[in-house]
């Protein structure tokens, strides 16, 4: 792999093996968007303790510069907009959309429809660490940070690593002897996930809560953990998404393209995994979105890469904080696990999806 | 004489004690073979069918620390030769690396034991001793407090200690009335947490049945529609109950504190966080339901006295 990566103008994309337009209108982003906020709307207008919508609003227009409202919600409720609701909201928000677009771009590197931003290890990774950092971590009830979220981020990067490390010894670089040394490390890394549980039996709780997700405790902090990770990885994977397209018509064409395929892998692969790692570190094991969203915008708006990032960005945001209003309403004062409700929801509607759609994938 | 006297009186306390958790039926044992005191061979009602014990045991192995708990106050210490990785209490039991969630046959055979007690079976525990020939007696964990009475008793009658164990279990019985006959006038709300994912129990559960004996109101029964007993709650529901007292069993597993609460969002300004209303507990004394209940029904009742003086 000697070739001088050459960025390919514009003008020389091929059409690409993509169905629909290729370029991402403003229509359809717009409606995208217009979902998100609607979404986002109602999660912050309603939860599990009811909070006069009018108030809600008032409250929050309150803080905007300029605008002096008095909202009438009493000090306890103003505390549980601002500081559980909101942001519950606008963490599951960002994760979703983290998870997403991290699948899309796995789905793309790939070529590969079943792959999800936990194909490489990023999960069983993380869930090592998580184990670790519960089972003999030091008491960190007194850090600025948490442990916990520290070591599942370093967990999922290591799991990926590894697996990349392992998938180009061989010589080899193409993306199936990626994915199966992804396989042979998530074994690996799960079973001494589960030996330490073993031995540290009184973790058990607590890893399995970390692994059905945890927005239920989210807080600022978690929001101001994962925002930098969240616009690093953004920027980056959407300055590569024309490259995904050019990726899809496969490794040699792209290569004859001027395009270093392995090179574009290893940096959408890294970034994708930075936003993975962040929502799993402040998330716990969330599953389905990273699949299921981008294929049902594949679905609804066309395969073309430059449409499905930046679709599935906002499309998973909303998906996720719409699963997360699910999981904290339907059995309120209880909550249900968030992967539950992704799996439960996410799944009968990604089949009508499938089923009425007349494109094809 | 003064012996056999001292026995009488308390074969009478015996009768008494069975007759008072008669009703409860599964897991306790019927009154008969206990009026007849420690002789052998005893034979004994468990969950899993008739068991006898030719003579009386030696060496113990107990698979479950509450068993473990209630062994040595009983006085059949002695006769425990290995108890599990997690039977942590007293300081004198024989802890081994035995694991109760993933029990090791042959390492329990291995303390070449003539009795096991265990309350959980996730193998095929119970089986595999059987083939063996090991006796084994499963208490599963207690849902009420005449449950632990009635381990209690079938653990004196097992081991051969049938006068202490009703002994302590009517010196228990005393003490929780005595303690629960201080009722405060004014009833408190309580959160019971698990752990910091806002896992609780409720009302229904043992622990919930405990702090009823102190007249308090648990938050989390709102929450249980599927009558499990211990529902996860959300933040928002938790702050808006705003509940008075706030019982941390999650300080060894996870490390919580009243520290760690009050820096929780949104949490600073909750009643039981202002009023020093936070209770650390010792997670294993508040998930044991064998003598130490008493121990957590202490520490529950001086911290509502300290909040809420009984009569003010």
């Amino acid at each position: 792999m000697t070739v001088t990566e050459r960025r390919p103008g514009r003008a020389e994309l091929p059409p690409g093996p993509h169905r629909g337009p290729a370029r991402l209108g403003a229509a359809p982003l717009a409606i995208a968007c217009a979902g998100l906020a609607g979404a986002t709307l109602v999660a912050v207008l309603v939860g599990p303790v009811r909070l006069p919508p009018g108030a809600v609003l008032a409250e929050l227009a309150g803080r905007l510069p300029g605008v002096h409202l008095r909202s009438g919600l009493t000090r306890q409720e103003a505390a549980i907009l601002w500081e559980l609701r909101l942001p519950r909201v606008v963490l599951g928000g960002l994760v979703g959309a983290m998870l997403a677009m991290a699948g899309a771009a796995y789905q793309g590197v790939f070529r590969n429809p079943l792959a999800d931003p936990y194909l490489l290890g990023a999960a069983a990774g993380a869930g090592l660490g998580a184990t670790l950092a519960i089972a003999y971590g030091p008491d960190t009830g007194s850090w600025p940070v948490d442990l916990l979220p520290m070591a599942a981020f370093a967990g999922a990067v290591a799991g990926v690593v590894a697996a990349y490390a392992l998938g180009r010894s061989g010589g080899t670089r193409s993306a199936t002897t990626l994915i199966l040394s992804g396989v042979a490390v998530a074994a690996f890394l799960t079973a001494v996930q589960t030996y330490v549980q073993q031995q540290k039996a009184e973790t058990l709780r607590e890893v399995y809560g970390w692994i059905l997700g945890r927005l239920t405790t989210a807080g600022w902090r978690e929001v101001a953990l994962v925002v930098p990770y969240a616009l690093v990885s953004t920027v980056l994977i959407l300055l590569h998404r024309r490259l995904l397209d050019v990726l899809a018509v496969g490794d040699d064409e792209a290569t004859s393209l001027g395009l270093s395929a392995s090179q574009v892998r290893l940096v959408v692969v890294g970034t994708a995994t930075l936003a993975t790692a962040a929502a799993v570190a402040v998330s716990g094991l969330i599953g389905f979105v990273g699949i299921i969203v981008p294929h049902t915008v594949r679905l609804v708006a066309g395969t073309s890469y430059r449409r499905l990032v930046p679709l599935s960005l906002v499309g998973g945001a909303a998906f996720l904080i719409l699963a997360d209003l699910v999981a904290r309403t339907v059995a309120a004062p209880a909550e249900l696990p968030i992967g539950v409700v992704t799996a439960f929801f996410g799944a009968p509607f990604f089949a009508l999806v499938l089923r009425t759609s007349r494109r094809v994938l | 004489m003064r012996r056999s006297l001292l026995a009488l009186a308390l074969l009478l306390v015996v009768a008494l004690v069975a007759a008072g958790c008669g009703q409860d039926g599964a897991g306790s044992g019927t009154a008969a073979p206990a009026a007849q005191g420690a002789t052998f061979p005893v034979t004994l009602d468990t969950p899993a069918g008739k068991l006898t014990l030719d003579q009386q045991p030696g060496r113990v192995v107990s698979m479950s620390p509450t068993a473990t708990e209630m062994l040595f106050a009983i006085g059949a210490g002695k006769q425990v030769a290995a108890v599990d990785s997690n039977s942590n209490y007293p300081e004198e039991a024989p802890t081994t690396d035995l694991s109760a969630y993933e029990p090791n046959l042959e390492a329990i055979a291995g303390y070449k034991p003539d009795l096991v007690v265990y309350s959980d079976d996730p193998g095929d525990l119970a089986a595999g001793l059987a083939k063996l020939g090991i006796p084994a007696l499963r208490q599963p964990a207690a849902t009420t407090l005449d449950d632990t009475y009635a381990q209690l008793d079938q653990l004196g009658r097992a081991t051969g200690h049938v006068a202490e164990a009703s002994q302590l279990a009517a010196t228990m019985r005393a003490e929780i009335d005595k303690i629960a006959a201080a009722k405060p006038a004014h009833q408190l709300t309580y959160y019971h947490e698990l752990d910091k994912n806002l896992y609780t129990a409720t009302s229904k559960t043992f622990i919930g049945q405990l702090y009823a004996q102190l007249g308090m109101k648990n938050i989390a029964d709102a929450a249980d529609k599927d009558g499990g007993g211990y529902p996860q709650l959300s933040a928002e529901y938790v702050v808006k109950a705003d509940p008075d007292l706030i019982f941390l069993a999650d300080t060894k597993c996870c490390g919580q504190s009243a520290r760690t609460v009050a820096a929780r969002d949104g949490w600073d300004d909750l009643t039981a966080v202002r009023t020093g209303g936070v209770v650390e507990l010792d997670d294993d004394v508040a998930s044991r339901w064998g003598p130490r209940v008493v121990d957590f029904l202490k520490t529950v009742a001086a911290k509502v006295e300290a909040l809420n003086p009984a009569g003010s």
